[in-house]
């Protein structure tokens, strides 16, 4: 395969920090994991107790978290929960009993800090990853040599050539966008990489990517739905993940998963939240983020300016990511759900389809073995308030100026404060930034073209249907004579690199050249793999489609552009 | 222990009664562009025909403001706030907070129109948005309330909004207000306690002009109570929230400015209900009447967004094009009465 455009950048990058694994925070981390778990531990029960002014308000917390995880291991249990739960939740039960039984005052205080740091404890050790650099090295090449094999033996010719070295990964997944910057930066600051989710593939993916970029491995918080998967277990084990479990919304969880991640940063640690909480079930790009673990990257940078770190290099940055494929393995359940929650607000169980090995290994050779690529593309370095940063970590306003980002969390430009409220403040204006940068740096593919393209026009041919009512036609009745498809999609397609030279979206070296086959490389790629198409031509010419639902989901991907007026 | 600075921008009659309002409290550093009017204040002490307290000292230099005070109040016209805020922006920090008392709106076309421009939201800015668009403050709020000048400056007792998201700014623009006739609200909603003072502005000209033409009381409790409505509706289309306008900064503010010959706005209108054209009423007029331009955006904002307000359309139809004010009235009561209250 050639070099399709010079924006696709296949090179091998060095390691950026040269001392190797040794050096990294990470590995720091995890050789003192017990120490830093009780470090968490300490820090979580201080910022409980201080949210929970009165011995009073503390067991009320207590109580609902106990009754919440009674209600959750009834309700949801899955593999990865540790047997003695149930065991460990009575036990809290009948403390909590002897405590308000108990006329002791010290007494009650002290078996009440006993069952508080009991909970954190386990909470904070469940969380906590399990990095280990053998391991780390082991997956890295199983995963390089690996897909590299099975590429090399599907594209290439014959037996022998599964011992070629022609394709590597890097032709199968592009990296383009800022891969200098945040290399540079990845050599002192601390990186919060932040990537669009779309499919639980993303995980094992972006730790590709960081590893190929050559930098050092990022600790990233993965559901923990994910662990229950023996083979997924040990990669995200080994490439540094911890663990969230988004089952659990008691208070005294949520405060040790913030504890964590914040301690972690301010270690150093390079760190990656999917900000949008869980896959985008529509999916669109995210437009809401969740602010719970973002809040810790700012905390941690107020925290690091109170501990007096004030080299602009060893700055916290965050790198807006997007990921973009042709084909969403779980895009048909995703967007069921979507459409169930949208049309009526109620509880659902998490289940996925990466249940088993087996079907993770089918999709997988799926993948390496036919070609459908996948774009990464990184955004620019922002400081935690959204201002740009250069190559040396400074920080810049729109119009160019230098930017002290101590003097946020300042009120006269020298005394620094602590106000959660400013910050959580601060958190949804950084959000709303990554928001915005992920809608630049997305890349259009012809797929996601055709899709957006084909689903308006449907949605026009039947103007009077609401979204429910459109999506129950039966597929038979649908379908655009070709002709009239290709005008609306050169139209679109004109809008969409005229916003690419204005720097508001990203394109695929695919939507250049003749629209017939940009086109027919759309249809042929989007959601290749589903049983039934989003989009296909017809005998006679025509487009239709065999699954309504899918193609609003490959949609989906290029709503909130406004560019539904020029199809 | 000396007392802390703050800076006022705006020599104006509210910009001289918040500066006095805050003397009370702090020392105040207030700002006069024209260097004439500077010197005027300087040597009689007298600003905008108030008695300026010993804590206010003058400058004409605006970049002594940010070098000098963490907080700002800039209280000037909105037809003149891109320009001084752009002056600024270079001397101001991310440390900075600001807290300004304007009641108008900016619109601002992208620098380059593609053939298919529509106008939309996005070149609707209230003034905090240009703080937040061509500075590096965060941390921003507006004052905004029943706050007329004239009897500020008297001590009557009144009371004001200070609104952010953020409650350090809404605390510190509290303490540096109150005083014993004078009270401080809080709200976190932004935008809508702006568009409140923004929108009313346009009901207190219609007031005005039913006074000019010696229509009386019920005419006015007509149009003050459609007006809120009005102020609602294209306040939601907005993204104001509807609380914001039941408050001190909406029904507060719109009492005072329907009812008062102290507000320019009703003055303004008044004059027009009297006969005069828009450019006489214009002329015979010392300060801004922020009304008039509000009309103007808000007419165009509202064509191109699908919204039909129609109190400022024939407002728009009697100030801008050939509508008298008695037809403009004849227009409204003809129009088919809807459902009174949709909102709530």
């Amino acid at each position: 395969m050639q070099q399709i455009s010079k924006d696709y950048k296949k090179q091998k990058f060095d390691q950026v920090l040269p001392g190797g694994i040794n050096e990294w925070p990470v590995v720091e981390l995890s050789r003192n994991r017990e120490a830093f778990i009780k470090e968490v531990a300490e820090e979580s029960i201080r910022r409980i107790k201080a949210q929970n002014k009165s011995r009073d308000a503390l067991i009320e917390e207590i109580e609902t978290t106990v009754y919440r995880e009674k209600l959750r291991i009834k309700r949801n249990p899955w593999a990865v929960d540790p047997p003695d739960e149930q065991k460990f939740l009575n036990s809290v039960k009948a403390r909590l009993v002897d405590i308000s039984n108990s006329d002791e005052e010290e007494e009650k205080n002290r078996i009440l800090d006993q069952i508080l740091s009991e909970f954190v404890i386990r909470y904070a050790d469940e969380i906590a990853g399990n990095f280990k650099k053998s391991r780390y090295r082991m997956a890295r090449s199983i995963v390089t040599f690996g897909f590299a094999r099975l590429l090399n033996a599907s594209r290439a010719r014959g037996f022998w050539s599964i011992f070629s070295t022609q394709y590597t990964l890097q032709d199968k997944i592009h990296i383009t966008g800022q891969v200098d910057q945040i290399r540079t930066l990845a050599k002192k600051g601390t990186i919060i990489m932040v990537p669009t989710h779309f499919s639980n593939l993303d995980s094992i993916l972006i730790g590709w990517v960081i590893n190929a970029l050559g930098l050092p491995a990022f600790i990233y918080g993965a559901g923990l739905n994910l662990f229950n998967i023996k083979i997924f277990a040990y990669f995200m084990n080994s490439l540094g993940a911890y663990k969230v479990d988004r089952r659990k919304k008691n208070m005294l969880y949520l405060e040790t998963l913030k504890t964590y991640s914040s301690m972690a940063i301010q270690k150093g640690c390079h760190s990656l939240f999917f900000p949008g909480g869980t896959r985008s079930r529509s999916g669109q790009i995210e437009k809401r983020l969740k602010l719970g673990l973002l809040s810790t990257a700012i905390e941690a940078q107020r925290i690091n300016y109170q501990k007096g770190k004030r080299d602009e290099l060893e700055k916290i940055f965050v790198v807006p990511v997007t990921l973009n494929y042709n084909f969403v393995l779980e895009a048909p359940s995703l967007i069921k759900q979507y459409l169930k929650l949208q049309g009526q607000e109620r509880y659902y169980v998490e289940n996925d389809e990466y249940s088993t090995s087996y079907k993770i290994s089918a999709f997988l050779l799926k993948f390496f073995t036919k070609g459908s690529d996948i774009s990464v593309s990184i955004g620019r370095a922002m400081d935690v308030l959204g201002n740009f940063v250069d190559d040396q970590g400074q920080s810049y306003d729109k119009s160019g100026r230098v930017i002290d980002t101590q003097e946020y969390f300042t009120h006269d430009g020298k005394i620094i404060s602590s106000n959660p409220q400013r910050e959580d403040e601060y958190t949804r204006m950084l959000s709303e930034r990554i928001v915005e940068e992920y809608h630049k740096i997305n890349k259009v593919f012809a797929s996601h073209l055709v899709a957006f393209t084909a689903f308006v026009i449907f949605q026009r041919q039947f103007k009077k249907l609401d979204l429910y009512n459109l999506l129950r036609l039966p597929e038979e009745d649908l379908s655009i004579p070709y002709e009239e498809f290709k005008t609306a999609f050169e139209s679109v397609l004109a809008k969409v690199h005229r916003m690419y030279n204005a720097g508001e979206i990203g394109v695929s070296p695919y939507l250049t050249g003749d629209v017939d086959k940009i086109i027919n490389h759309g249809l042929k790629n989007v959601g290749m793999y589903h049983a039934k198409r989003p989009l296909i031509k017809t005998k006679r010419g025509d487009i239709t489609t065999q699954d309504l639902n899918l193609l609003y989901y490959y949609h989906n991907r290029l709503s909130g552009y406004n560019l539904e007026k020029y199809v | 222990m000396s007392k802390e600075l703050v800076g006022v921008i705006g020599a104006g009659s509210f910009g001289t009664a918040v500066s006095n309002i805050l003397a009370k409290n702090v020392n105040v550093l207030l700002y006069a562009r024209n260097p004439e009017t500077f010197a005027e204040i300087s040597k009689s002490r007298i600003s905008a025909g108030q008695k300026l307290d010993d804590n206010v000292e003058v400058t004409n230099s605006l970049e002594d403001l940010p070098q000098q005070c963490n907080v700002l109040f800039p209280v000037i016209p909105s037809s003149s706030f891109k320009d001084m805020i752009k002056e600024l922006a270079p001397h101001l920090r991310p440390y900075h907070m600001m807290i300004h008392g304007t009641k108008g709106l900016h619109l601002e076309y992208p620098e380059k129109r593609s053939h298919d421009f529509v106008l939309n939201k996005d070149c609707l800015f209230t003034m905090s948005e240009l703080i937040r668009k061509e500075t590096v403050v965060v941390r921003v709020g507006c004052m905004a309330g029943p706050n007329l000048a004239s009897e500020l400056s008297l001590g009557h007792p009144a009371a004001t909004v200070i609104a952010s998201p953020f409650t350090e700014v809404v605390a510190k623009g509290k303490s540096l207000l109150r005083s014993e006739s004078f009270q401080v609200y809080g709200n976190s909603d932004l935008r809508g306690v702006e568009l409140c003072g923004v929108l009313k502005n346009i009901i207190a000209i219609g007031s005005g002009i039913l006074s000019g033409l010696g229509l009386g009381e019920n005419s006015r409790g007509l149009l003050v109570s459609r007006g809120l409505v009005e102020m609602i509706y294209l306040g939601k289309a907005l993204g104001g929230e509807i609380s914001s306008f039941v408050g001190l900064a909406g029904i507060g503010d719109l009492v005072a400015t329907t009812t008062s010959t102290n507000s320019r706005n009703y003055t303004l209108g008044h004059k027009i209900g009297k006969g005069a054209t828009l450019d006489q009423a214009l002329s015979e007029m010392d300060e801004t009447a922020e009304g008039v331009n509000t009309i103007k955006i808000v007419k165009q904002l509202a064509e191109s967004q699908g919204l039909k307000p129609l109190i400022t359309d024939t407002l728009h139809k009697i100030l801008f094009e050939d509508m008298t004010a008695e037809q403009g009235v004849n227009y409204l009561m003809r129009y088919q009465g809807n459902i009174d209250i949709n909102f709530l």
